[in-house]
């Protein structure tokens, strides 16, 4: 699927224009960065704890959404079920604790609570999942794939909702924070930076990729799966590895919300939470490295703003995301930096 | 396993089966005509039932009731095709998925905004409240196969009107080439409304008639939405027929599955494994059917477009 043609700078344009664009993008990728690791700093020396989780949400959400975004923007495949991954990576991350927690084994594994095992753990079975998932659904394309891709999370959040061992539809909660040698996971601004730490590194590796001979020909596929083919590449694998890859990082960012929350449920592999995820997608600029974070950050203090006046909140999100859809097509970070299409 | 428990659970699933093709062939139709993926089409299915349980409530007529139910599911479709749903036409997939996304929050929200979150009760009507005798002795509601009966029909009638009436033609036309039918001089956006609010009249009746068994809540279409989605991706997008066939598979599949399983885990596993097993398996097995029939025939079973 060809949805979202790129937009190539015209042969016409003035080079200083083009200068002009890439610098007035670079000035608001810092610019986002910046808040993101501010805000809560200055959060955190106001004694403002509610805030730096808030901002460690903000992180987790776009993290989470740099998976999708590798997915949807760049690969051109529209998963809408991103959220069996998220749920995934929680899951792990709260079973393991389960085990650690009362010392019994899982399929003959003691549980954990050490971070660095459960984020292994949680990119590894996302990896192996979005394999299968990837290996059946890429057969399809066009809404057809969009279809099995949302039929599959809600395999996910029908089993997760009616296997009782884990808590069923109840959840299962994580009493004690995971933990990581050396850091105080309990601290909120030492957990935020871990979040964050995630966030760049996850983008880092988008934008590696995406310079990559892997990235040129994942774009191609997008853009012409023929000439793509003519070149000698088969677009089929280069998809899959695109979008298993796309799953850990989902992945391991639920790992982290669980964490975040003490808490995973059957809400975080609902069709909802796909959704919001393409929606972040969306109002951040579908296809832009920096768009998921800017989406989550809208998308959160949406959340938070609204939510705070009224409890209908949602339908107003509604509203501001139809009109997006609808009047914006390049999202806030096509508003803010230009037109230009990935960095 | 009875045979009357099972006679009961496949009248249970043809139920299922018809209520799914009422908002599944409107989601077809639209998708086959229009190229238009609705996510909001679960919203008809809900203002259906809101109307026909406020209407209910107020005139104590049901057939009122209904009647007023689908005409306010259609309006409704009618008012989002001319004001939102028109300019998503020539858009991509994620753009039409993004926007009745946000339909859906809209629409449930603003539901829950003017009536609140408790939910509306709606009983069957007098008439039909009585049960009949299965064969095996035991009863089965009178109100669930008129359901079934009123499946039927509308099947039936949806038949006749898209194979023997003009309207029909320049559905099925509009199917096969949208700018020769235009070019042909028919009102093409005028058709697309009218298929728009026809699916939403269906899945309002729907709603509707499935509101008087459960309870008419805020969220109510979506679970069936999901069901819906994935008859019509069984059946072949866009095709009639198969949205027929996969709303029939897929009642008789789920229901079949939430009885049969656990009892048949239970010949192998101790009770208590084999409920939570059982039931965590026909949780999901409509969805590994649609896996499986999309790993096989990536088109669905009855494709319409290629």
């Amino acid at each position: 699927m060809t949805s979202h043609d790129s937009t190539p700078l015209a042969a016409t344009e003035r080079p200083a224009a083009g200068s002009r664009r890439r610098w007035r993008g670079r000035l608001v990728h810092g610019l986002l960065l910046a808040v993101m690791l501010l805000a809560p700093l200055a959060a955190h020396l106001l004694g403002e704890v509610y805030y730096v989780n808030l901002a460690s949400r903000v992180a987790l959400v776009a993290m989470a959404a740099v998976g999708l975004n590798l997915a949807i923007g760049f690969g051109g495949m529209i998963s809408f079920g991103h959220a069996a991954y998220f749920g995934l990576g929680g899951y792990v991350a709260g079973i393991s604790a389960y085990h650690a927690f009362d010392g019994s084994l899982v399929m003959g594994l003691p549980g954990s609570d050490n971070m660095l095992l459960i984020w292994v753990a949680a990119i590894v079975l996302c990896g192996l999942l979005a394999l299968v998932i990837g290996a059946i659904s890429l057969r399809t394309s066009g809404v057809y794939f969009i279809m099995i891709t949302l039929a599959f999370a809600q395999m996910a959040y029908y089993f997760a909702n009616s296997w009782p061992d884990y808590g069923g539809e109840d959840g299962l909660p994580i009493y004690l924070r995971n933990t990581l040698p050396g850091v105080d996971t309990n601290d909120a601004l030492s957990f935020f930076l871990l979040c964050f730490t995630g966030l760049v590194l996850s983008m880092a590796l988008t934008s590696r990729l995406m310079r990559s001979r892997f990235g040129a020909a994942l774009t191609m596929a997008r853009l012409n799966e023929t000439r793509l083919a003519t070149a000698g590449i088969s677009p089929f694998p280069i998809r899959l590895v695109a979008f298993v890859i796309s799953a850990m990082i989902t992945g391991l960012a639920g790992a982290l919300y669980a964490d975040l929350n003490g808490f995973v449920s059957p809400s975080m592999l609902s069709w909802h939470l796909s959704g919001e995820l393409m929606v972040i997608v969306i109002l951040g600029g579908v296809g832009r490295l920096y768009g998921p974070l800017a989406g989550a950050i809208l998308f959160v203090m949406m959340e938070t703003l609204l939510g705070g006046l009224t409890e209908y909140w949602t339908f107003f999100l509604g509203l501001v995301l139809l009109g997006v859809v609808l009047f914006a097509k390049q999202g806030v970070m096509g508003w803010l930096a230009g037109s230009e299409r990935h960095e | 396993m009875s045979v009357t428990l099972l006679i009961e659970q496949i009248i249970n699933g043809l139920q299922l089966g018809t209520m799914l093709f009422l908002m599944a062939s409107g989601l077809t139709l639209v998708f086959g005509v229009m190229g238009l993926i609705n996510l909001a089409h679960g919203s008809f299915y809900m203002v259906g039932a809101y109307v026909t349980a406020l209407t209910t409530a107020s005139t104590g007529s049901f057939l009122l009731g209904l009647t007023a139910g689908i005409m306010a599911a259609a309006a409704v479709g009618a008012i989002v095709e001319l004001l939102v749903i028109r300019r998503l036409y020539g858009r991509s997939h994620l753009d039409q998925v993004l926007a009745t996304f946000a339909l859906i929050l809209i629409f449930s929200e603003g539901t829950r905004w003017l009536f609140g979150s408790s939910p509306l009760w709606l009983s069957p009507p007098e008439a039909l409240s009585g049960s009949v005798a299965l064969p095996g002795g035991a009863r089965y509601p009178v109100y669930r196969l008129v359901i079934i009966a009123v499946g039927v029909v509308v099947a039936a009638g949806l038949y006749l009107l898209i194979a023997h009436t003009r309207l029909g033609m320049r559905i099925r036309a509009g199917e096969s080439d949208r700018e020769m039918i235009g070019a042909l001089g028919v009102n093409i956006r005028r058709l697309y409304t009218l298929v728009f609010a026809l699916g939403a009249a269906l899945a309002g009746l729907a709603g509707s008639l499935v509101g008087a068994l459960q309870s008419v809540q805020v969220g109510m279409g979506e679970p069936v939405l999901i069901l819906a989605f994935v008859v019509i991706v069984i059946g072949g997008i866009g095709s009639i027929k198969g949205a027929l066939l996969g709303a029939l598979l897929v009642g008789l599949v789920d229901t079949l599955g939430r009885v049969l399983l656990p009892a048949l885990f239970g010949q192998f596993m101790p009770p208590s494994e084999a409920a939570g097993a059982g039931t965590a398996l026909a949780a999901m097995l409509i969805y590994i059917l649609m896996a499986v029939i999309l790993a096989f025939k990536p088109k669905g079973l009855f494709a319409a477009h290629d």
